[in-house]
C-alpha cells in the first residue's frame, strides 16, 4: 500500500536520461558534439566533470585542447544545462582575465557553453610534476653513486625554477584570482619559443624521469597554470584563505613527491613572499590552514 | 582577376570559405549600398580590413558563425544570415548595427576583407573570384594559405579600443625574471592582444 503522501507528490518533471550517447567501442563513453570531427582528436584525460582531447582549432597548425563537460544522466536536465554552462563560463571568464594581466595561461579560442566545451590553447612543454620527478630521480641515483658534485648546477636552477613558480601564483593572486586546485600537474613549464612550432604528435617536450634520469632537462621556459577548472575570483574579504589553501595544496603536492622535493617548496614560499603586497597575509593565513587542512572548520 | 583564398577550417572540412582582401579601394560606398539593399548578389561579409588584427580572431568568428549556422539547437544564430552573423561575431558587444558600424565597411573604406561562406555547391572559389572582380573596384591582396596578409591593415588603436586593452599593453608581461622572451616585444604584444580579443569574442553574449 502506497502512503497518501508519495501517492499525491508528483514528480514536477520526469527524472528520466536524455538519450544516452551511441555506444562506441572506438572512443570511451562520450563522443564530441559538433562541430568536433573525429579527425585529428585524440583524448588526453578524462575526470569527473570533463573529457579533454588534443585536436586542432581554427587552422590546420594551431593546436588545441578541448574540454568536453558531457552531460550528466543522473542530474535532471536543467539544472544539468546550468551547471554546465556556469562552469565553462566560470573557467573561460578567469582565464581571459588572467590573460588580460598578463599571468601565463592557455588562451581562450572558443566555445559554446550549451553544448558543453570550450577550446583552450595548447600549452606546448611538460608538467612541473614530471620534472619534479625527475629530479627527484637523479638525486637518488646520485647518493647512490656518490656524485654531489655534478648536482650543484641543477640545484640552482631548480631553485630558480621555484622560483618564478612563486612569483607566478602570486602574480595570479594579486589580480584576484585563487586557482582552486594548485597541483604540480597543472604547472607546465612552456618550452621556449612553442609558440613558432607546433608539434602535433601531443608528446611533451619536457622529458619526465626518462633513461635512469642522466640526461638533465632544460627548466628554462615560462611557468604556465592550467586547469582553471575549480578558479574562482577571489572575495576580499576571504582572499587570504583562498590563497591560503592554494599554497597549502602545492605544498601537499610537492611532500607527496618525496621528502627532497620538500626544501624546494620553501624557495616557492619566498619567491611568494615577495611577489605581491598581499603575500604576507596568504603566507600567514598558511600556518593555520596548515594546522587544520585545507578544509575549514564549520563549528566556530 | 582577384585573388580568392579558399579555408578549410578543422572540423569543417565540409564548408569552405572563401577570403579575399582588396587594397586602395574606391567603390566602398557602392558595395555598403548593395548590403543595406540586402542584394542576394552581394551576401558576403565585407570587413574594414583596419579592425582586423590578425587571421586567428577573423577564423574564430568565421568558426563561431559557421558553427551557428549548422548546430542552432545549442548555439543559435543571433543575426540573419552567416555572413551577418561574421560581423556580429567580431564585436564584443551584442549591437548588431553596432558590429556593423565598426566592423563593416563605411564608406571611405579603402582596404577590405571579403569573406563568402561556401555553403552550396554553386558558390566556389571561381565564382566568387569571377563576382569580386567585377564588383570590387581596388587591388586585389593575395592571401596566403596561413592567412598572415589579413592582419596587413591593422590599425591598432582602434582595435584596442574596441576590445577595451590599455594603450600600455598587457600588464607585467616579460617583467619577471627567468622569462625567456627570444621574440620580440612587438610580435609578443600583439599574439597577447590576438588572446584576448579571441577570448572576449568567445565569451560574447554569455
Amino acid at each position: 500500500m502506497v502512503s497518501p503522501a508519495a501517492a499525491t507528490i508528483e514528480p514536477i518533471a520526469p527524472l528520466r536520461p536524455p538519450t544516452p550517447p551511441p555506444s562506441n567501442p572506438s572512443r570511451p563513453l562520450h563522443t564530441l558534439p559538433p562541430p568536433f570531427t573525429s579527425s585529428n582528436l585524440q583524448l588526453l584525460a578524462q575526470g569527473a566533470e570533463a573529457l579533454v582531447y588534443k585536436t586542432t582549432f581554427l587552422t590546420p597548425n594551431t593546436p588545441c585542447v578541448v574540454k568536453y563537460r558531457p552531460p550528466k544522466p543522473y542530474r535532471h536536465p536543467t539544472l544539468d544545462r546550468r551547471l554546465t554552462k556556469a562552469r565553462i563560463l566560470a573557467e573561460a571568464r578567469v582565464l581571459v582575465r588572467a590573460g588580460r594581466e598578463g599571468v601565463s595561461v592557455p588562451r581562450v579560442l572558443g566555445a559554446d557553453w550549451e553544448a558543453g566545451w570550450l577550446v583552450l590553447g595548447w600549452v606546448e612543454g611538460g608538467s612541473v610534476r614530471a620534472v619534479l620527478d625527475g629530479w627527484t630521480e637523479r638525486v637518488k641515483n646520485r647518493r647512490k653513486a656518490y656524485e654531489a658534485s655534478t648536482g650543484h648546477a641543477e640545484e640552482k636552477e631548480m631553485l630558480d625554477l621555484m622560483s618564478r613558480i612563486g612569483s607566478c601564483i602570486g602574480h595570479l593572486h594579486s589580480i584576484g584570482i585563487a586557482h582552486g586546485d594548485l597541483t604540480t600537474s597543472n604547472i607546465m613549464l612552456k618550452s621556449p619559443s612553442a609558440d613558432l612550432n607546433s608539434t602535433t604528435n601531443g608528446q611533451a617536450a619536457v622529458p619526465s624521469s626518462t633513461s635512469s634520469g642522466s640526461a638533465i632537462p632544460s627548466l628554462a621556459g615560462q611557468i604556465t597554470l592550467i586547469d582553471f577548472g575549480l578558479a574562482s575570483h577571489m572575495v576580499p574579504h576571504s582572499a587570504d584563505e583562498e590563497g591560503a589553501v592554494d599554497l597549502y595544496v602545492l605544498e601537499r603536492a610537492f611532500s607527496a613527491t618525496h621528502p627532497a622535493a620538500e626544501p624546494l617548496f620553501a624557495e616557492v614560499l619566498k619567491a611568494y613572499g615577495q611577489s605581491w603586497k598581499g603575500a604576507k597575509g596568504v603566507l600567514k593565513r598558511l600556518e593555520d590552514v596548515r594546522l587544520r587542512g585545507r578544509k575549514r572548520s564549520m563549528l566556530g | 582577376m582577384a585573388q580568392v583564398r579558399t579555408i578549410l577550417l578543422p572540423h569543417f572540412e565540409d564548408y569552405p570559405v572563401q577570403v579575399a582582401m582588396f587594397k586602395d579601394v574606391t567603390n566602398a560606398s557602392f558595395l555598403r549600398s548593395q548590403l543595406l539593399q540586402a542584394n542576394p548578389d552581394f551576401d558576403y561579409a565585407f570587413l574594414d580590413a583596419a579592425m582586423i588584427l590578425s587571421p586567428l580572431p577573423l577564423f574564430l568568428a568565421i568558426t563561431l558563425s559557421l558553427h551557428s549556422t549548422l548546430s542552432p539547437a545549442t548555439s543559435p544564430l543571433r543575426t540573419r544570415t552567416p555572413h551577418s552573423e561574421l560581423v556580429f561575431r567580431l564585436h564584443p558587444n551584442n549591437n548588431i548595427g553596432e558590429s556593423y558600424r565598426k566592423f563593416g565597411i563605411s564608406d571611405d573604406t579603402t582596404n577590405l576583407i571579403a569573406v563568402k561562406f561556401s555553403l552550396t555547391p554553386d558558390v566556389t572559389n571561381e565564382s566568387v573570384a569571377k563576382h569580386l572582380s567585377e564588383a570590387v573596384q581596388g587591388v586585389s591582396v593575395d592571401v596566403g594559405e596561413d592567412g598572415s596578409e589579413l592582419g596587413l591593415f591593422a590599425d591598432l588603436s582602434k582595435i584596442k579600443k574596441i576590445y577595451k586593452v590599455n594603450d600600455g599593453g598587457v600588464k607585467g608581461k616579460g617583467g619577471k625574471k627567468g622569462v625567456t622572451d627570444q621574440v620580440g616585444t612587438v610580435k609578443d604584444e600583439r599574439s597577447a592582444l590576438e588572446n584576448i580579443i579571441m577570448g572576449v569574442m568567445t565569451l560574447k553574449g554569455s
